[in-house]
């Protein structure tokens, strides 16, 4: 049994109007997510075997979110969020009407692009959490999304001052609380946060680099 | 609430109900064509049932194995649906996903490469070739995840969590929906020229199954509500793999990408017990000994494929076999073993949500042991009956359906694979028969103030009523009955059985009470889900009890093997003055072109590819 299952129990036979999100039961969607004993978690995917039998688990709904009801919190701010993100722009197919990307030029984006939406990342951070800065700052989940749009071997979009500007990158201390609440174990600030704040720091402090690398066309995104 | 001016009303040109791929697609082609568009769904936005797919997404790329066509592709679809298919959708189908997965590219996509930087695909049972181009295994979250990334920069309006209950109708033709916002108990109109229904299946009536709380059927529900047929509703699919151990993730999907890299299906006596069961059919083309079936894992193009990746229904029947003969496993099912096949870190690169999956829930370690899977309730392949090329029904003007919640495109069987491709074929097909319809009307339908007080009325008083049953145990004996008497295996006397106690059923639902306001009331939606439920159940078991056959996903232990007169016959279900109509229709002649296609040799085939 997960915790999930449990609440399913509840909701059929004691409280059939409790309130709390799922789909898939398996990890693959990101509904379920929720405080479980004060830790940001799928409850599809917590086994209540990890629990000592004498202990009451107390679930939560994400605190960094508006309350519903029980469970269920207002998510849309990140709905709001990945409307602001610059979309995809890939650059021409090749002549024979194909693209071509390497694997191991991918392997890095599809790490990004394993995020389930499962929000827990924004929920544990505290500029979110605690100082509530979601007017100045995007969370740990759209800096993965800015980073997989960054570094996609196709992308000819440049996002690079917006992540400074509108997403507020400064905000993150680097604390990598995102990256251990992670269900799908996404490098959140080693992988995609740290390397953002790198290109970053190489286009405002060091416009000369940026200036070649913008005349020679070679960037890191290679 | 005293006249329908007082609720919230949206317009559209055309209402897309349902985002998973289908219906995402559908509303992009919606977009594209300049319509003013509306996009709604029961859970929030990138969660369908299409987030969950894991194999991969059929497309005769060819980038594989270059021998690989659309006719073969075809061919094997044809052949996989038990020449059930509806001959042109499986065509158009078969022509147009190789386009639809590379345009999936433009938008964003990363599928996994081949050496030369391509797009790399795999093999899937029943597929000739590898066809699925694929991520690892979780295909579907890149698809939905693309699509909804592209999506939300047109010009669409999305409405998430609200619950679209009825149709509405201006005479033959559509003119809107009502739906209920899950949040706050409230209804909304939305009035439309034109609405696609992308709904997906409705798995959820049976206790074993691999879909979520969504799978009602609702789609399917309302079209038949109002007036359009249903198709082939008798052949759902059980998927062979689906977890089994521990009870609570009973049904859970095990991809068949185990089995296209190369897992086995073992009996507790330790046989591989497949090589029993390859049906006369396909024994041309399938391995008959462990060395060959070895061979073609190590890559000789000489060698067959082995009876694992028999189609679903073949393999779903030989576990059930094994289990009822008492070569089960422990817990009820059969073995699947990768451990054995491939390197560790190859299991874990190509099946990470599967190695995950198992840890996480049965602790498991599925690269030193084998899992436990048995059949599992999937998919529908009957739905909402379309036109083969524009989607609209050919019975309710201005309503179009795409995806799982249509019937005709998979025939008997789908092969796996061809659902993500058959979302992305036919949501743009749906999207551009939508606009084309929206040309020739002159006027803009009316919404009837009646209608929508009714489904209104129907719907709060659920939860007004003084007393009634509870709804969560309601669908519980719903699908505990549907596991017994419509299961795998069918019999007269049990799908009369389960007729009757249906009827019994759709009495109590009528009576049913939600407890609680109407805020986010879980037990409320599932209240209000019951009744779809009920419909879709009851279409399964009226048609399977007509077909007195045995057929891709309908077997029938009272009528063995599949009957030369029934594959000339489809049925077809519709709501007649008292209750529901069966009837059945004879299929058209294929066109001589296709014909000639589906039953030419491999060879044939293979030789027209090179002078494509
Ligand atoms: C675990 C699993 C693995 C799979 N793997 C594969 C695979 O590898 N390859 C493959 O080809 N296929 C696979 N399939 C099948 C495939 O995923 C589905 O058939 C397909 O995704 C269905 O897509 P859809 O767009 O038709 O519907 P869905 O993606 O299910 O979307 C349905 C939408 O309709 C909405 N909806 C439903 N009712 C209402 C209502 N009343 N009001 C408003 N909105 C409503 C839902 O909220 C949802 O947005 C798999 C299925 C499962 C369950
Ligand atoms: S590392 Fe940055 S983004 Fe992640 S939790 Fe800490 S502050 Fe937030
Ligand atoms: S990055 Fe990880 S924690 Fe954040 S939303 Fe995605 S899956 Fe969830």
């Amino acid at each position: 049994m997960v915790v999930l299952d449990a609440i399913h129990r509840i909701q059929a036979l004691h409280a059939n109007d409790l309130a709390c999100r799922w789909n898939c039961k398996a990890g693959k969607c990101g509904s379920c997510s929720m405080e479980i004993n004060g830790r940001p978690k799928l409850a599809c995917m917590t086994r209540l075997s990890d629990y000592d039998p004498e202990e009451t688990i107390t679930v939560q709904p994400m605190k960094t979110f508006p309350i519903i009801k029980d469970l269920v919190t207002d998510v849309s701010f990140n709905y709001e969020v990945n409307k602001r993100i610059p979309p995809f722009k890939p650059k021409p197919r090749d002549a024979d009407g194909n693209y071509r990307m390497m694997q191991k030029d991918v392997d890095r984006i599809q790490e990004f692009r394993k995020c389930i939406e499962c929000f827990l990342c924004q929920d544990v951070c505290h500029v979110l959490r605690d100082h509530r800065r979601q007017d100045a700052f995007a969370g740990p989940r759209w800096f993965i999304r800015l980073a997989s749009l960054e570094m996609h071997p196709l992308d000819t979009a440049d996002r690079v001052s917006q992540i400074k500007e509108d997403f507020g990158i400064g905000f993150c201390n680097i604390t990598k609380c995102c990256t251990e609440v992670c269900p799908e174990g996404i490098h959140i600030t080693d992988n995609a946060i740290i390397p953002l704040k790198e290109r970053l720091a190489d286009r405002y402090y060091d416009p000369v680099m940026w200036l070649m690398r913008k005349i020679t066309g070679k960037d890191r995104k290679k | 609430m005293a006249d329908i001016s007082e609720i919230q009303t949206f317009e559209h040109d055309v209402l897309v109900i349902g985002a998973g791929g289908a219906g995402l697609r559908a509303a992009i082609e919606c977009a594209r064509l300049g319509l003013k568009t509306g996009l709604v769904c029961k859970s929030l936005l990138g969660k369908a049932h299409t987030v969950m797919a894991e194999g991969g997404v059929a497309a005769s790329l060819g980038n594989t194995d270059n021998r690989d066509n659309w006719k073969i592709h075809f061919r094997d679809t044809m052949r996989g649906g038990k020449f059930m298919n509806q001959w042109r959708m499986a065509e158009l189908h078969a022509k147009l996903s190789p386009e639809r997965v590379r345009e999936l590219e433009e938008w964003g996509a990363v599928f996994d490469r081949t050496a030369d930087g391509l797009i790399s695909q795999r093999n899937f049972g029943g597929h000739r070739y590898p066809r699925l181009a694929h991520v690892g295994d979780r295909t579907g979250l890149e698809i939905i995840r693309t699509l909804q990334d592209f999506g939300v920069h047109q010009p669409i309006d999305i409405y998430m969590e609200c619950k679209v209950l009825n149709l509405l109708k201006d005479g033959p033709r559509i003119s809107g929906a009502v739906g209920l916002w899950r949040e706050t108990g409230r209804f909304v109109l939305f009035k439309a020229k034109a609405v696609i229904l992308a709904t997906g299946g409705g798995g959820r009536a049976w206790r074993i199954t691999s879909n979520s709380w969504e799978y009602s059927g609702d789609g399917a529900a309302m079209a038949y509500e109002a007036g359009a047929e249903l198709i082939h509703m008798e052949f759902t699919q059980f998927h062979p793999t689906g977890m089994v151990w521990p009870p609570s993730v009973r049904g859970v999907l095990v991809t068949e990408g185990v089995r296209g890299e190369g897992g086995i299906l073992l009996n507790n006596k330790g046989e591989r017990f497949m090589f029993d069961y390859i049906p006369e059919r396909f024994a041309a083309e399938t391995a008959d000994t462990v060395q060959e079936a070895a061979r073609w894992l190590e890559g000789d193009p000489g060698a067959r494929r082995p009876p694992e990746l028999l189609t679903r229904d073949v393999v779903a029947r030989a576990i059930n076999t094994e289990v009822k003969a008492g070569r089960g496993s422990t817990h009820g099912g059969v073995y699947l073993d990768i451990a054995s096949r491939r390197s560790a870190e190859d299991i874990k690169r190509k099946l990470p949500s599967m190695y995950h999956q198992f840890k996480e829930l049965a602790e498991i370690d599925i690269t030193k042991e084998p899992m436990e899977v048995g059949p599992t309730m999937h998919y529908f392949m009957g739905g909402i009956r379309v036109d083969d090329d524009t989607q609209m029904s050919q019975t309710v003007d201005g309503l179009f359906a795409c995806g799982e919640c249509t019937g005709g495109m998979h025939g008997a069987n789908r092969l796996g694979g061809n659902s993500l491709s058959d979302l992305l074929v036919f949501g743009q097909l749906a999207g551009a028969g939508a606009s084309d319809y929206i040309q020739t009307l002159e006027k803009a339908p009316e919404v009837d103030s009646d209608q929508v007080m009714e489904v209104i009325r129907e719907a709060t008083d659920v939860l007004n009523r003084e007393d009634g049953p509870n709804p969560y145990v309601l669908q519980e004996k719903l699908q505990d009955m549907m596991q017994t008497n419509v299961g795998i295996i069918r019999t007269r006397a049990e799908l009369e059985e389960a007729l009757r106690q249906l009827e019994d059923l759709k009495r109590e639902a009528a009576l049913v009470k939600a407890h609680g306001a109407s805020q986010y009331n879980p037990g409320w939606h599932q209240a209000l889900d019951l009744t779809s439920l009920l419909t879709t159940a009851e279409a399964v078991a009226r048609a399977a009890l007509i077909r007195e056959e045995s057929r891709g996903g309908h077997t029938r232990d009272d009528f063995q093997g599949e009957r030369e007169e029934w594959g000339k016959h489809n049925v077809i279900i519709s709501k007649g003055e008292s209750g529901m109509n069966v009837r059945t229709d004879v299929r058209p002649d294929p066109p001589a072109d296709l014909a000639a296609i589906a039953y030419a040799s491999l060879e044939e085939l293979e030789g027209t590819a090179k002078v494509k």
